[in-house]
């Protein structure tokens, strides 16, 4: 077993940071909305299923279906992203004006907004499953079955770790997702869009009387959680090339799993935590198998949290400084 | 629920000879009623749609011969879903009045709906169901016309062995229904072969299988088999393919669908070998019988016919047999049933009295140029 351990360590750190770093830029998503409103979000899994749409939505009207190399490439990977992105963040500011801010301007209780999440969700999915992928997408009565992407990136050996070649889309994955934490954190801790997402954070109401426009700094965190989950959604399509109205369920509970693990409601611990959920299922099925992957990660999180109730960085977007 | 589900399920046959009332209860006069149950719009409906248009077009040929008794065939789209096919199980013997059910299609649903079935005391006849513990529960309704997965593992394992001539397999199983005992039966019978066996198991519901890529690679088998369904079978494919993994693939009934060679790219997919106890009716053939078959579906649904369309017309005309015998009550269909033997487009059906069809061969089918084509009945198939 520790022969099997030590022959798959290195794949499976490669296929755990990069799977890690999706389930972290969704977590982004959670833990920003929990840390400005105190609302678990859980529509935000078909933020992420959308993103993926707005992504295939590139090569779907470029008509591409062969692998690309060079400018090409790289221009196509740029559009999704972006439209990976749109989608995402145009579906989550609806979200937020539509599902949640009726509710917060009528004082209703948290309850009644995570049903209304709930009832996003599904009517997201099913919108989905019934119209969009038949009609955008021109498939007709199969907007249930999974739809693949071209291959558009060939899989390269870029170079390899003892012997264990590591993918170009593996790199390009994790590059891109690295980047756009790194964006974020720069935009929340030094700008002064980020200063009034902290001030809410830390205190809705000194922030009003500080002059800081709630409403528009939560359509702004809406915006940019969206955003972060559509760039997941187009990595996610790059690497793994297929997708489905469904598929933001189990990234919705792993990415909302990683936001607890790492600390919800603090930037750095989604990263941590998605990272963190990513390994620890890859080096879990080596011992256990494939199929005990969700046991393990929900175990690792029941324990960090009996020792760590906040988390493994615990702190929260309130008291963050810098 | 149930109620508007069965409508909506009507409403997606997409033919102008269905009738679009399938939530009305009163048949027309020297009219009979027979369902169709399965998974006909949710992740895995590829390969319930061609049974769907095989039974349909039976149905269509019978009707068009202005018979003293129509057929009216009812849909009922479970989606694969046990609880949903209970309750339209519940609709169809309530309210619609079938008087026979072809499917339901898969396992898990019939295991469901069998007991509803039973007790109801309507007979059904799966065209794709193959979990061997169906057999087992000692109903007397309930038929399928094809051989079981403990048939159908052992086929494939002996051309595993023979065949393909593997000496070490990798066996993955989806932990579902039906690909966890048709991977068993698989592994039960390498064994015995002498060929050394890995295992690992997957959750169908992921997109992510690198940890089980990661094993297969470190195991560096001649051949892998995946016992599960094309969905999470095409992914896989690919992904072992992406992990520089170039070991035969193998595969069961369930993924013998060009979701298959779509979910994991055409040049993956090829060469892959998907083995089924259904006979697939590819345009070549030369039996009669067979290719005015295949020429009624290409004609009727312009496309050729995939997997279990044979199947799913011969379960139909199990049914039509027994209205033009002049039965028309579901005691006196599974009267008849009990005694059919006739010579269908898959196979000779005939049914044993636990409800398994007598005849038993395994077929090999194999992905080239981006199509699935037929290399021959297990025990015989060579890979050239």
């Amino acid at each position: 077993m520790f022969n099997d351990f030590i022959n798959q360590f290195w794949p499976s750190t490669v296929d755990g940071l990069a799977f890690g770093s999706i389930y972290a830029l969704i977590a982004l998503g959670y833990t920003m909305v929990y840390g400005v409103l105190r609302l678990i979000n859980f529509a935000h899994s078909e933020v992420f299923m959308i993103g993926t749409f707005g992504a295939m939505f590139v090569p779907f009207v470029l008509g591409i279906n062969s692998a690309l190399t060079g400018l090409a490439l790289v221009g196509v990977i740029v559009l999704m992203i972006l439209a990976g992105m749109l989608a995402s963040a145009g579906t989550a500011v609806a979200l937020e004006r539509i599902a949640y801010r009726p509710l917060r301007r009528r004082g209703a209780s948290r309850l009644a907004a995570l049903i209304s999440a709930i009832g996003a969700s599904i009517f997201l999915q099913e919108l989905f499953a019934l119209i969009v992928i038949p009609n955008v997408f021109d498939r007709p009565q199969q907007g249930r079955i999974q739809m693949a992407l071209p291959q558009i990136m060939e899989r390269t050996d870029l170079f390899s770790i003892a012997g264990h070649p590591v993918k170009l889309h593996q790199v390009v994955v994790v590059v891109a997702a690295v980047g756009m934490m790194i964006v974020l954190d720069r935009l929340v801790n030094g700008t002064k869009i980020g200063r009034g997402i902290r001030a809410t954070a830390q205190n809705p109401e000194a922030a009003v009387l500080m002059g800081v426009n709630i409403d528009s700094v939560v359509r702004m965190t809406f915006l940019i959680g969206g955003g972060m989950a559509g760039v997941a959604g187009a990595l996610y399509l790059i690497a793994y090339e297929n997708t489905n109205y469904y598929i933001g369920f189990l990234f919705g509970i792993k990415a909302f799993t990683a936001a607890v693990l790492g600390g919800i409601g603090n930037l750095r611990g989604a990263l941590v935590g998605g990272v963190t959920l990513g390994l620890v299922e890859n080096y879990g099925a080596i011992f256990f198998g494939s199929d005990w992957k969700h046991v393990i990660s929900f175990t690792i999180l029941v324990l960090v949290l009996m020792f760590r109730p906040t988390g493994i960085l615990g702190e929260s977007l309130q008291q963050a400084r810098a | 629920m149930a109620l508007a589900l069965g409508l909506a399920a009507c409403g997606n046959g997409g033919s102008e000879t269905t009738p679009a009332d399938g939530g009305s209860n009163a048949a027309a006069p020297g009219t009979v009623k027979i369902g169709f149950m399965g998974d006909l719009t949710g992740a895995n409906a590829g390969i319930v749609i061609p049974p769907r248009n095989g039974a349909k077009l039976a149905i269509d040929q019978y009707n068009k011969t202005n018979p003293a008794v129509k057929i009216e065939l009812v849909e009922y789209d479970s989606q694969a879903d046990p609880s949903k096919a209970v309750a339209l199980a519940q609709q169809a013997i309530k309210t619609d009045k079938i008087v026979g059910l072809v499917g339901p299609a898969f396992s898990g649903e019939s295991a469901q709906v069998g007991p509803v079935l039973e007790e109801a005391k309507l007979p059904s006849i799966s065209a794709s169901a193959t979990n061997v513990k169906l057999a087992e529960n000692g109903w007397k309704y309930w038929h399928r016309v094809l051989p079981n997965d403990g048939v159908q593992g052992p086929g494939i394992a002996d051309f595993i062995a023979g065949g393909a001539a593997a000496k070490n397999v990798f066996v993955i199983d989806d932990k579902s229904e039906y690909g966890k005992p048709l991977a068993d039966a698989v592994r039960a019978q390498l064994a015995t072969k002498g060929v050394k066996v890995t295992n690992d198991s997957l959750d169908p519901a992921e997109s992510d299988f690198s940890s089980v890529a990661n094993k297969v690679a470190a195991a560096k088998p001649d051949a892998i088999f995946f016992g599960g369904y094309y969905a999470a079978g095409g992914n896989l494919l690919k992904q072992l393919r992406d992990k520089n993994v170039d070991a035969k693939f193998l595969s069961g009934d369930g993924s013998l669908d060009k979701g298959l060679i779509e979910g994991a790219g055409a040049d993956n997919a090829e060469g892959a070998l998907i083995g089924c106890p259904c006979y697939i009716a590819t345009p070549d053939v030369t039996d009669a019988k067979v290719k005015g078959f295949a020429d009624a579906y290409k004609a009727a649904y312009n496309a050729d016919p995939a997997i279990y369309a044979s199947e799913g017309f011969d379960a139909a005309t199990v049914f039509i047999e027994a209205v033009k015998a002049g039965k028309t009550t579901p005691e006196d269909i599974n009267q008849f049933i009990s005694t059919v033997d006739i010579a269908g487009v898959s196979k000779q059906v005939k049914f044993a009295p636990n409800g398994e069809v007598e005849a038993k061969d395994i077929y090999i089918y194999q992905v080239k140029g981006g199509a699935i084509t037929l290399l021959g009945k297990a025990a015989e198939a060579k890979l050239g």
